[in-house]
């Protein structure tokens, strides 16, 4: 059934209400007919009585209120998807922007998705390696897990998320990945990067690419994340991939949500953002996973840039809260040169202990990375300490501590964007740096472990 | 009225939220199905014939015009045998069979009964024809699992003199006794409902005494939790929260555990449900999934459904109560269930209180919390029942302030901090032993001289001493460096350090260390006690410190925690902790 109106009774921001309506359902899709023939999309996202709240994802601009012809489809808001669209870049809504040929589908999904039955899911616990010692030695990524960047303005996260769709594999089996990219809200500079990374890689020709510019409309930036999402279901459970998506840039996806709050003059929660936008990014990130009985999965690697590199800001705060962990760059390291500048202490794998270890990676994985841990704590203690007493006022043992610390990032963090590391070259190096101290400081490592692997006095290079 | 009346007409949808006209004669908290695809909903505000539903299953597809079906009864569970091994969502549907039914993704609109219908249990009954029984009574039991007898109760409010009773194979629905009552017989089968919102009764409320064991040394030495408590973990994302709910749910020395997961990662519910029937109970040695009732509404269920979710569990947790067992209840996180009551409020358009919460809030979070508690049960044979509630509190940002956590704060009794600077340095459980406290610490300080050693409470006084002399000399070393301190203070130091990394910290995942039991906690730090006392008199008769700074014995205390219980003879171990501070301080 097609039911058209010209009741449009106001525009407001991104919103519209239609008059007279009847028969229609929440969260049904809109298609808003310009006077020049141009059509855009939306959703009803209230109803009351025969009044539709509509948003609009391409802009409200140039709606008329006489003219404009407003459609509701009866349905949700589906994409087509098929097993050709590996190597196609399309905008932020699926329409392909990439002069190709348009998508002959092979099924058309809801982009909202359905919760997935928790009794449904399979614990991940395969060891993803992305050759970068910063995480998989100390905060290792697993298939199915969904691990943040928090990054701030002008820090390369782009450049670390490439370089993790360039090299991730499992370990050997050496599959390789498909990608998922949803941009929200990037400039074209930033595009161009992942496009350009993608092409010189090869990469490209296993991604798929949704991409909302900075100039895109910012409500277009809420179906994004879901229309990727949609795609990577498509791929893991109906093809049997690995699918790994990047996110970026949430914050963008936040703000373009806190826009329609605002037009429907909602009561604010924290900074102005919706109540529930808890609830809104975990229906999101929840999207990550792997199912029992299925051979695909769904890894997420979100970007967000924290404002002010504030972690309590709501949105790094409430992703926090959702995801399994989070890789946090450091804007001191990067001032340093250690690249990719990860901030190891307060970075966190959550679902590490189940992927590694023996058969996995190696029997010495976790006791290593608590004891790397726990020295370079107490390194960067150290570290403060010298800058209030000066160096000389420092024990032999802490002095110690202090030069593991800058060994640390030098030697083991610092790795560039092109180094490919296996895990047994990462913990080895983890190894030698530890071979600075005496044996008994080594207090998280099993005797048996530390007869089989250290060796004291082999941390000087 | 006829059938015709008895539907509501919908005049509003926005997100969770339904408004609907014509349900004249609806009560608040009534369940109805709402619109052609039969949601769930229940009613949350009445206005004349206008009604407020918050809807339980996500609303998209739902329009205006479409019909509210009315069930004219309270958002209420199913109880009786089938409860253990489950796995619910916020409104008691067992995930399982909607799995079976309906795919790997949740469908909306499907009814199916919380218990098994189908399966026979064997009802061994406790009474015989001509017996009076009266509300709480016992009438029967059922072997649920191995570890737990089902004792089949009589209802609340119900008394009468037994007519019947039909012992053997029967499922949850069939009669298993017949009353005789003024008012005409009544046939009473294995299951009950109750409405979630309503506590269930009990006789009368109790102190609590005894100490809920849970194998987590800080938690059991330092800030223990009773029988029948209530404590909460606030922290910020990152310090572990829910790995200290996982480790109370595991080795928490109770019958029953019900666990509510609610709006949090899906993925730790998976690990719950593939982790609990590999792992054995210290106490009976049977898998640790046959005591354990799980809820489960992750971040992705709808969110009305996450604010039914505790009340759901704290009904199922009071039931088991009822039968006179001891129960713990874990509800990760309430914050979650906060913010699902700040969400449909919003959408009611009340006034908000604190950061948008409803001015409710804190009297929602203290009846909530007062659901838990040591009890005299209904029924004739003055049974006892405990139950203890632990909430985990995510605060924005991991500020303390925060409303839920001041809400909380303000009814609990036990607070165990959780720091990101310690889980920083991976110290696990990140619980801060300045910030933290107990409440319950001299009725636990009673249990433990009764049942463990009479020095324990010592123990505790002056581990706490050290750590806190710790912290204040820590800012004397950060102004003027460690050697400034005298021999005395650098012996406080050294053994704060053993008593933080040596006894508090603890590795959930290693096999040995996960679990402690109450008495090999105290000869661990009997033992550190114990050397710090030997080192303090030798350093005050004038032994330099150097010569004790670094011991063979520390390195033993350290490994202590990896050794099985049954070994350890302490006796021995202080006499070489004696010997070798002879050796080492002699001329």
């Amino acid at each position: 059934m097609r039911r058209e109106y010209r009741t449009i009774k106001s525009v407001v921001g991104p919103l519209m209400m239609v008059e007279g309506v009847a028969g229609v359902k929440y969260e049904e899709l809109v298609e808003v007919i310009m006077p020049t023939g141009e059509t855009r999309r939306g959703k009803v996202i209230e109803l009351e009585n025969d009044t539709a709240m509509v948003q609009v994802f391409e802009g409200t601009s140039g709606i008329d209120v006489p003219e404009t012809r407003v459609s509701f489809r009866g349905r949700g808001i589906e994409i087509p998807l098929s097993s050709d669209m590996p190597g196609r870049i399309f905008n932020g809504l699926g329409k392909p922007i990439d002069n190709g040929p348009g998508i002959i589908p092979e099924r058309m999904m809801d982009i909202n998705g359905a919760p997935i039955n928790p009794f449904a899911r399979d614990y991940p616990n395969e060891f993803i390696q992305t050759g970068i010692s910063s995480i998989d030695g100390l905060n290792p990524l697993v298939r199915g897990q969904k691990l943040p960047i928090f990054s701030g303005s002008g820090l390369p996260h782009n450049r670390l998320a490439a370089q993790i769709a360039r090299q991730a594999t499992v370990l050997g089996r050496e599959e390789e990945f498909a990608v998922v990219f949803g941009a929200m809200g990037i400039t074209f500079e930033e595009a161009a990067f992942f496009i350009d990374d993608l092409n010189r890689s090869g990469a490209i020709s296993r991604s798929v690419l949704y991409i909302n510019l900075a100039d895109d409309p910012a409500i277009e930036r809420i179906a994004t994340p879901r229309v990727a999402l949609t795609t990577a279901e498509f791929l893991a459970f109906q093809r049997d991939m690995h699918v790994l998506v990047i996110l970026t840039d949430i914050t963008n996806y936040c703000e373009a949500l806190r826009e329609i709050a605002a037009a429907r003059k909602e009561i604010p929660g924290r900074r102005g953002y919706p109540g529930y936008l808890y609830t809104d990014l975990s229906s999101i990130y929840e999207r990550s996973c792997r199912i029992k009985g299925r051979r695909g999965s769904i890894t997420m690697i979100p970007i967000l840039t924290m404002p002010e590199d504030d972690k309590t800001h709501p949105i790094p705060d409430l992703t926090g809260y959702i995801t399994e962990g989070q890789i946090i760059l450091s804007r001191s390291l990067y001032r340093r040169n250690i690249d990719p500048p990860v901030d190891v202490l307060p970075s966190l794998s959550r679902l590490k202990d189940k992927g590694i270890g023996r058969d996995k990676t190696r029997e010495d994985h976790a006791d290593l990375s608590n004891q790397l841990f726990a020295a370079y704590a107490r390194g960067k203690e150290v570290q403060e300490l010298a800058v209030i007493l000066g160096e000389s006022a420092l024990t032999d043992l802490d002095r110690l501590y202090f030069s593991f610390a800058e060994e640390f990032e030098s030697r083991y963090v610092s790795q560039g964007y092109e180094e490919n590391r296996g895990i047994a070259e990462t913990l080895d190096i983890g190894w030698s740096l530890l071979g600075m101290f005496p044996r008994n400081e080594l207090r998280r490592i099993s005797a048996r472990l530390l007869d089989a692997y250290f060796n004291e006095g082999g941390g000087r290079p | 009225m006829t059938a015709q009346e008895k539907y509501g007409i919908i005049t509003k949808v926005s997100g969770p939220l339904v408004v609907a006209t014509n349900l004249s004669g609806s009560r608040m908290y009534d369940v109805v199905r709402v619109g052609d695809k039969r949601l769930v909903g229940e009613i949350i505000e009445l206005s004349g014939d206008t009604a407020s539903i918050q809807v339980y299953e996500d609303t998209s597809g739902i329009g205006t015009g479409e019909r509210i079906y009315r069930a004219d009864r309270p958002l209420s569970v199913e109880l009786g045998p089938g409860l253990i091994e489950s796995i619910f969502d916020g409104i008691q549907r067992p995930l399982d069979e909607i799995r079976a039914r309906s795919g790997d993704y949740i469908a909306r609109g499907i009814e199916i009964p919380s218990l098994d219908r189908e399966r026979t249990w064997d009802f061994v009954s406790a009474v015989a024809a001509g017996d009076r029984v009266q509300q709480g009574d016992i009438l029967g039991t059922v072997q649920e699992t191995e570890i737990l007898v089902h004792r089949i109760m009589v209802p609340p409010g119900i008394s009468g003199v037994v007519e019947e009773v039909r012992p053997g194979n029967h499922v949850i629905t069939d009669t298993v006794a017949v009353l005789r009552r003024d008012s005409g017989p009544l046939e009473l089968s294995m299951m009950q409902q109750w409405p979630v919102r309503i506590p269930r009764p009990y006789g009368r409320k109790l102190q609590p005494l005894d100490l809920l064991t849970s194998g987590q040394r800080v938690i059991d030495t330092l800030f223990p939790v009773a029988k029948g408590g209530t404590a909460c973990i606030p922290g910020p994302f990152g310090s572990g929260k829910t790995v200290v709910q996982h480790q109370l749910a595991k080795w928490a020395d109770a019958d029953i555990i019900v666990y509510v997961g609610c709006g949090e990662r899906g993925n730790e519910m998976t690990d719950v449900l593939m982790e609990f029937p590999e792992l054995t109970d210290p106490r009976s040695g049977h898998p640790l999934m046959k005591r354990t009732v799980l809820i489960a509404n992750t971040s992705n269920m709808p969110v009305a459904a996450r604010e039914a979710s505790v009340y759901t569990g704290i009904t199922i947790a009071e039931y088991f109560r009822d039968m006179g067992y001891s129960v713990a209840l874990m509800a990760d996180s309430t914050s979650r269930w906060a913010e699902a009551m700040r969400e449909i409020s919003g959408r009611l358009e009340e006034m908000p209180g604190e950061e948008g919460y409803p001015a409710y809030l804190s009297s929602k979070v203290a009846d909530f919390y007062e659901r838990a508690g040591r009890v005299v049960c209904l029924g004739g044979d003055s049974r006892e029942g405990a139950l203890t509630v632990v909430g985990a509190v995510s605060p924005a940002g991991g500020d303390l302030s925060d409303p839920v956590v001041q809400a909380t704060l303000r009814v609990v009794k036990v607070f165990w901090s959780l720091e990101d600077k310690l889980a920083f340095q991976r110290h696990f459980p990140a619980i801060s032993w300045l910030r933290s406290y107990s409440l319950y610490d001299d009725a636990m300080n009673r249990h433990l001289e009764e049942r463990v050693d009479p020095a324990f409470p010592r123990l505790k006084e002056e581990a706490m001493k050290i750590l806190e002399k710790e912290a204040e000399l820590e800012e004397i070393v950060r102004l003027v460096g460690i050697d400034a301190l005298s021999g005395p203070d650098r012996l406080f130091m050294k053994t704060a350090r053993s008593i933080r990394q040596d006894f508090l910290h603890q590795n959930a995942f290693n096999d040995e260390d996960t679990y402690t039991p109450i008495g090999k906690q105290f000869i661990m730090l009997d033992l550190i006690i114990h050397l710090h006392r030997r080192l303090e008199k030798a350093v005050h008769d004038g032994a330099p410190f150097a010569a004790v700074e670094s011991l063979d014995i520390d390195d033993e205390i350290a490994s202590l925690k990896y050794a099985p219980p049954e070994g350890l003879d302490p006796g021995e171990l202080k006499k070489r902790a004696d010997a070798e501070v002879a050796r080492r301080t002699a001329k």
